[in-house]
């Protein structure tokens, strides 16, 4: 008996985690898409790629489930070694593309069926799985609707249906709700932890703040580079930065006072609200800000403010930035 | 077992698309039925009604006679009259004629003398069709009325014509026309079908799914093969309803060489839409191996003819190969077994095509 939990103990503490990589850089020619990433992603999370446009999310993901070789690293994914193990992999994965890649031309139910023949779905529970899909994805009105003709959301309701057919263990999803409109991108992240709470671990990439917010577990990307690693509230409080909130009339006016500070390291403007960022080295922002304002004469009201994921975000590349032109 | 019904989704899926696909269903049909209307009534080699002009400035009554008999032979329409050899020169130059009878006023002393001829032909002899016409109206006979015709010395080779006695060139064409028509839709829909789903990002989903290179090739080849042979009896129908071309070998056989150079054209085609990366240029790399494929393998000028190098060339395509195999079974009566080499060609030329094919798709984007 005790020989048994040992080896369970073993085997759940080598499967830890879904995905490890380590120094995985790609190259296209002189272009380093993605730049050594470490990457540990534990099992039944939801764990957020989040990066502007260009940062190598895509790539990243396309390496991980072996579409693409790396030029340096390795990564293990779900036990297997990409992409030398990738055809073992697959049929433990589930991939949903940035672009709606089933057939236009096929019905949903057609399009499920063909997804499902090609896994080898067994035969004699096709009808029912692609039924059960259908039915908790909301396709039962399109079911003889040709993909091609549907809306944004209902694609990517079909594209998740396809990928999670096989009862995948890991779901890359690369931007998937990229084409939808905000309510059904409520409804794909709801189904996106009933999945993970099944057990599905979920490595998604986004550009939308309020969803990488959302995350178990998130990873900043900025050209290539992994920049910030942790749980959002984690990235959230730990920016070494100070946010300063200001309401003013004259915003612009105080946009350009304050940006000629040395250490003020960005300043974003919601409205007429400016978000300031100052590292935490300065030990009173708020006196720092309200000097020069009122010094330029401006009526303004400040406050500090815990810092949001994207002032995260902003503090991260920008010190990236920083670094790189100092060296 | 898993890789039979994976072929056999790839399969259906190709099928169900193709159906629904309305143009390309309109094509499998309309492009066999068009051509063969098109090149079987327009591809004629034995001419007839060449325009022609008449100078006769001899007007004596063999002269005459001579003109009325070369308008009965219908080899040529005589469309103008004129004065003068200047004129038909014009005539020739600006293209009214392709053919100049020039009588000469001592047409009738010149016709009794042996050593000289009686008359001239002036011929378009850019093209060497009309100028091969032109030599067959030389020998015309002179039929004197008073003197009695010198006996007609008889040629030195008598031409027995076997397979097409009726010089019928409809006959000749549309066996080498099966070729054309099958190379063009089979390599084009392969490979604009490989093309579409890269452009379209379904081969991304794909390429992640246990599907492998294999099924996914050979499950796009299969349903067009059936479509290729669908068209061959479109083909043969027509060819035998409206041009009378005969099959006189084995149907079965011509039938199973067909099969053999569909799946030729097909893995061709596979191997083309690894190569190109939109359908424009998948289009493009067809129509680079379908003028060859028109030109140089027989189908409109004899193999034979051509210089050494370019009938080496023209032996890599699987054309040249099909079109004996068709000629030889539809006109000839051969059999398959005697044209085994032909056969053999086409699928050496499958195997490596599809070969080539498998191996440069790769289940990766890089």
């Amino acid at each position: 008996m005790k020989f048994y939990c040992c080896s369970v103990k073993a085997v759940n503490e080598q499967s830890e985690f879904a995905i490890n990589a380590s120094g995985l850089t790609k190259r296209f020619g002189d272009l380093t898409a993605v730049d050594h990433l470490d990457l540990n992603v534990p099992r039944s999370l939801v764990y957020g790629f989040l990066g502007p446009n260009g940062s190598g999310k895509t790539t990243a993901i396309r390496m991980l489930c072996g579409l693409l070789t790396p030029t340096e690293g390795t990564a293990q994914v779900l036990g297997h070694q990409v992409p030398g193990d990738a055809n073992k992999l697959k049929p433990k994965i589930g991939y949903m593309t940035q672009k709606f890649s089933l057939y236009g031309d096929l019905t949903v139910q057609e399009n499920l069926e063909f997804i499902a023949d090609i896994y080898s779905y067994p035969r004699s529970d096709r009808r029912s799985r692609v039924n059960d899909l259908i039915d908790r994805y909301d396709l039962e009105a399109q079911r003889k609707q040709f993909a091609g003709t549907m809306s944004g959301g209902q694609k990517q309701r079909l594209a998740l249906a396809s990928a999670v057919l096989n009862r995948p263990q890991l779901l890359l999803l690369d931007e998937p709700t990229s084409a939808v409109d905000p309510s059904s991108r409520r409804d794909f992240w709801e189904k996106l932890f009933a999945l993970a709470d099944a057990g599905t671990t979920i490595l998604v990439s986004t550009h939308y703040m309020d969803e990488a917010e959302r995350c178990h577990r998130l990873a900043i990307l900025d050209h290539g580079r992994k920049v910030a690693d942790g749980p959002p509230s984690e990235l959230q409080a730990s920016t070494g930065m100070s946010v300063v909130q200001i309401e003013t009339r004259n915003t612009f006016a105080a946009q350009t006072e304050l940006k000629a500070l040395a250490d003020v390291r960005s300043v974003t403007q919601l409205g007429i609200k400016l978000r300031v960022l100052i590292p935490e080295s300065v030990s009173d922002p708020l006196e720092l800000v309200n000097g020069v304002l009122s010094a330029a004469g401006l009526d303004a009201k400040s406050s500090l403010v815990s810092a949001s994921l994207e002032d995260v975000f902003v503090a991260v590349t920008e010190q990236k930035r920083r670094l790189e032109a100092a060296a | 077992m898993r890789s039979a019904s994976r072929l056999f989704a790839v399969m259906r899926k190709e099928l169900l698309q193709l159906k629904r696909d309305r143009l390309t269903f309109a094509m499998i049909v309309g492009i066999p039925v068009m051509q063969m209307l098109l090149f079987g009534f327009a591809i004629n080699t034995d001419v007839r009604h060449l325009a022609a002009a008449v100078a006769n400035q001899s007007g004596t009554h063999l002269s005459r006679q001579l003109v009325a008999d070369l308008r009965e032979t219908q080899v040529v329409d005589i469309r103008y009259v004129v004065e003068t050899p200047e004129e038909i020169e014009e005539l020739l130059r600006n293209g009214s004629i392709s053919i100049g009878i020039y009588l000469p006023p001592d047409f009738d002393r010149r016709s009794l003398d042996k050593r000289r001829s009686a008359a001239q032909l002036l011929v378009d002899g850019a093209d060497p069709t009309i100028l091969g016409v032109a030599n067959q109206v030389r020998n015309i006979p002179l039929k004197f009325d008073t003197i009695a015709a010198e006996p007609k010395k008889a040629a030195t080779f008598e031409v027995r014509p076997y397979f097409n006695p009726e010089k019928r060139s409809a006959v000749f064409v549309i066996p080498g026309l099966i070729g054309m028509i099958l190379t063009l839709t089979m390599m084009l829909f392969t490979a604009v079908a490989v093309v579409r789903e890269r452009e379209h990002g379904n081969l991304e989903l794909l390429i992640n799914t246990p599907v492998s290179t294999t099924q996914l090739m050979i499950g796009k080849v299969v349903p067009y093969i059936l479509i290729g042979l669908v068209q061959l009896a479109l083909i043969l129908t027509v060819g035998d309803l409206l041009f009378s071309v005969p099959i006189r070998g084995s149907v079965l056989e011509l039938y199973g060489a067909a099969s053999v150079f569909i799946a030729a054209n097909l893995a061709l085609g596979l191997f083309v839409s690894t190569v190109v990366r939109t359908q424009f240029q998948a289009i493009q790399m067809t129509i680079f191996f379908l003028m060859p494929s028109i030109l140089i393998t027989g189908f409109v000028f004899p193999f034979d003819g051509m210089p050494r190098i370019i009938q080496y060339i023209g032996e890599v395509l699987p054309n040249t190969h099909f079109i004996r195999l068709t000629r030889g079974i539809m006109l000839r009566d051969a059999s398959l077994f005697e044209l085994r080499e032909e056969l053999l060609a086409l699928a050496i030329f499958t195997v490596i095509a599809m070969t080539a094919a498998v191996l440069r798709f790769s289940k990766r984007l890089d």
